[in-house]
């Protein structure tokens, strides 16, 4: 064949023009390994938080004893006497994320279920985009929300709210969660093959019945993933739960009385309490470190139940 | 879905091939069914409108020239927003280019060069593990890293820094989409006119996918300038009555100043506060109404 005959010629040809071209080589040979440096630097990211945790937790913890930090049901490390048990805060952080999905779980699955089984088309290209305005709006505001008006309007319905409280600040991120639930969920739902509904419909099922029948169990690791990023977001969330919360550990399961979260310890130390390298400010590391290794194990267990128990049609 | 089926099968077959006797009732249900999700989208929408309503009326009546030309103040009446401003506009004016140099590489390396094996997964799953981590744990890092062991201080940098590290597995994701939605065919055809690898990307798919770049780096970028608590660990929550003069200065910003206003107990600083907020979502408006524009008016469906 022709072509065959002239193929290494014509490579040939090529590569004695490329060599030529010294300029086009160089930026050949360099352009790779300067895309695999910022690569690379986002696993230096993830490095450098580890270390940095584990550096100054074991600082903590040559301090303060580590059967204290994990056993201690006392909170108080401004006191004289500090007590640094972790407990009350993982107390505060799960008990304002359990709040908020007591509200988001619910409404955002009838929203992904609405939008993805009962809206049409148009319906569904309009509501996305406000949805999606309600997951952009920062932190902090729903934080001034929180406190200014949700609280306010409780405390004429529950008379012995706090201003400071874990129920507010518990729904108030419910709400900024909605649209991840459902726009999570919904991703799953949409993704179930359309033959599986039109199967359903075929055999005299109702809209309701495809939907909680066929469609949801088809989509339940998603719609399940969805829900453990979701609380992992929860527990990760800080500048609602500094503002509305509350600076005071856990005292039980009281919702109307201030709960300090992770979060906002992290954040209410670093605003000026704790002076560098007292005991204080190294706790604030290994509350973050706590907080790291539950968030990442709730994102691991997501992607874990996505990939593993994925329903492949 | 088993009890659909159970229904239909051959031996029912001759009871239900009229209507089913119960369908009235399961119809009833699923409209039933509907209006409680159509009254979730709902609830969900009214909450949007009670919260921007409820913000605007509290913010509109501090919200004057001098909010825009007063540094922050201990009287409310004075207070004004210019140093966070400025100082918001130059921490994008830094992370923004920072974290799309950062982001981009990364994912031209991912689509483009890296080849599918363990050290390229690893960088991917870092990637979508790191999107994960929560912001304020991205605070300590920069606090630790930036301002202490690089010696930079509380400065503008070690924000930037900071921030562009959160918003990088934005930045990747959205890049890796864009870029894998050029289809391979310009590709091949760039190869087949002899161009190499780095010219086939700078020419061909850079230029086919810059709109979709475009769109997921504006919209990380306002994920940043809402970001609060990174900023406050570096801390960057001081007084500040002076404008930035260079990366090294100290420095505040929009929401940050918001936070400042809202934790102080004197009703009138939540009013000069939901006029700042009413300017942070506008600003925040305007970047995605761009990120909107650009999506529309330069993507091209392959």
């Amino acid at each position: 064949m022709m072509s065959d005959n002239e193929r290494p010629s014509i490579r040939k040809m090529i590569e004695d023009k490329a060599s030529q071209k010294g300029a086009t080589n160089a930026a050949e040979k360099t352009m790779p390994k300067l895309f695999l440096i910022c690569a690379i630097i986002s696993i230096l990211t993830t490095f450098g938080i580890v270390l940095t945790l584990l550096f100054e937790t074991i600082t903590f913890f040559s301090e303060v004893s580590i059967v204290e930090f994990l056993t201690s049901s006392q909170w108080y490390p401004m006191f004289s006497d500090p007590d640094y048990g972790i407990r009350p805060l993982l107390l505060g952080t799960f008990t304002i994320a359990a709040i908020a999905m007591v509200v988001a779980i619910p409404v955002g699955l009838a929203v992904a279920i609405y939008l993805s089984e009962y809206a049409s088309d148009k319906i569904r290209r309009t509501i996305k985009p406000i949805l999606e305005v309600l997951a952009g709006i920062p932190t902090i505001v729903y934080g001034f929300f929180a406190l200014t008006f949700v609280t306010p309007v409780l405390q004429a319905v529950i008379p012995g709210l706090a201003i400071y409280n874990a129920l507010s600040p518990g729904l108030v991120m419910g709400i900024m969660i909605i649209p991840m639930v459902a726009s999570l969920s919904e991703d799953a739902m949409s993704a179930v093959p359309q033959s599986m509904r039109e199967g359903a419909f075929a055999l005299g099922a109702t809209r309701l019945e495809v939907s909680l029948r066929v469609v949801f169990p088809a989509a339940l690791s998603g719609i399940i993933a969805s829900f453990v990023l979701s609380i992992s977001r929860a527990i990760g969330e800080t500048m609602i739960v500094t503002v509305a919360g509350g600076g005071s550990p856990a005292q039980g399961l009281d919702i109307t009385s201030s709960m300090q979260t992770m979060t906002a310890y992290i954040v209410q130390m670093s605003l000026g309490d704790a002076g560098f390298g007292t005991t204080v400010y190294y706790s604030i590391y290994a509350v973050g470190m706590t907080l790291f290794i539950f968030t990442l194990a709730m994102n691991l267990l997501a992607q874990f139940i996505s990939k593993r128990f994925r329903e492949e049609y | 879905m088993k009890e659909v089926s159970q229904e239909t099968t051959p031996g029912a077959q001759t009871q239900h091939l009229s209507a089913p006797s119960n369908l009235p009732k399961r119809e009833w249900k699923n409209r039933v069914f509907k209006t409680i999700f159509a009254t979730a989208v709902g609830f969900s929408l009214l909450m949007l409108l009670i919260l921007i309503i409820r913000i605007i009326t509290q913010g509109i009546g501090s919200l004057d020239w001098q909010l825009f030309t007063n540094f922050a103040s201990r009287h409310p009446e004075q207070a004004g927003l210019k140093a966070p401003l400025i100082g918001t506009i130059w921490m994008m004016a830094l992370t923004a280019p920072i974290s799309f140099v950062l982001g981009v590489g990364t994912a031209i390396y991912l689509e483009e060069y890296a080849k599918p094996n363990r050290f390229t997964a690893l960088i991917q799953t870092n990637i979508s593990n790191l999107a994960g981590v929560p912001s304020v744990v991205f605070g300590l890092l920069g606090l630790t890293l930036f301002v202490r062991e690089l010696a930079l201080g509380r400065s503008l940098i070690a924000g930037a820094l900071t921030m562009s590290l959160l918003i990088l597995p934005i930045i990747v994701v959205s890049t890796q989409e864009a870029l894998r939605a050029v289809p391979s065919e310009l590709k091949q055809a760039s190869y087949a006119m002899g161009a190499t690898t780095w010219q086939t990307i700078f020419k061909v798919v850079l230029p086919a996918s810059v709109p979709g770049i475009l769109t997921g780096t504006i919209l990380a970028l306002s994920r940043a300038i809402g970001e609060t608590a990174p900023l406050i660990m570096i801390g960057a929550l001081t007084y500040i009555a002076f404008l930035p003069e260079s990366i090294m200065s100290q420095f505040t910003v929009m929401p940050i100043q918001i936070f400042n206003w809202t934790n102080r107990p004197q009703e009138e600083f939540h009013m000069v506060a939901a006029a700042g907020i009413i300017i942070l979502l506008v600003m925040l408006l305007l970047m995605n109404s761009i990120a909107v524009w650009i999506r529309n008016k330069f993507q091209r469906r392959f």
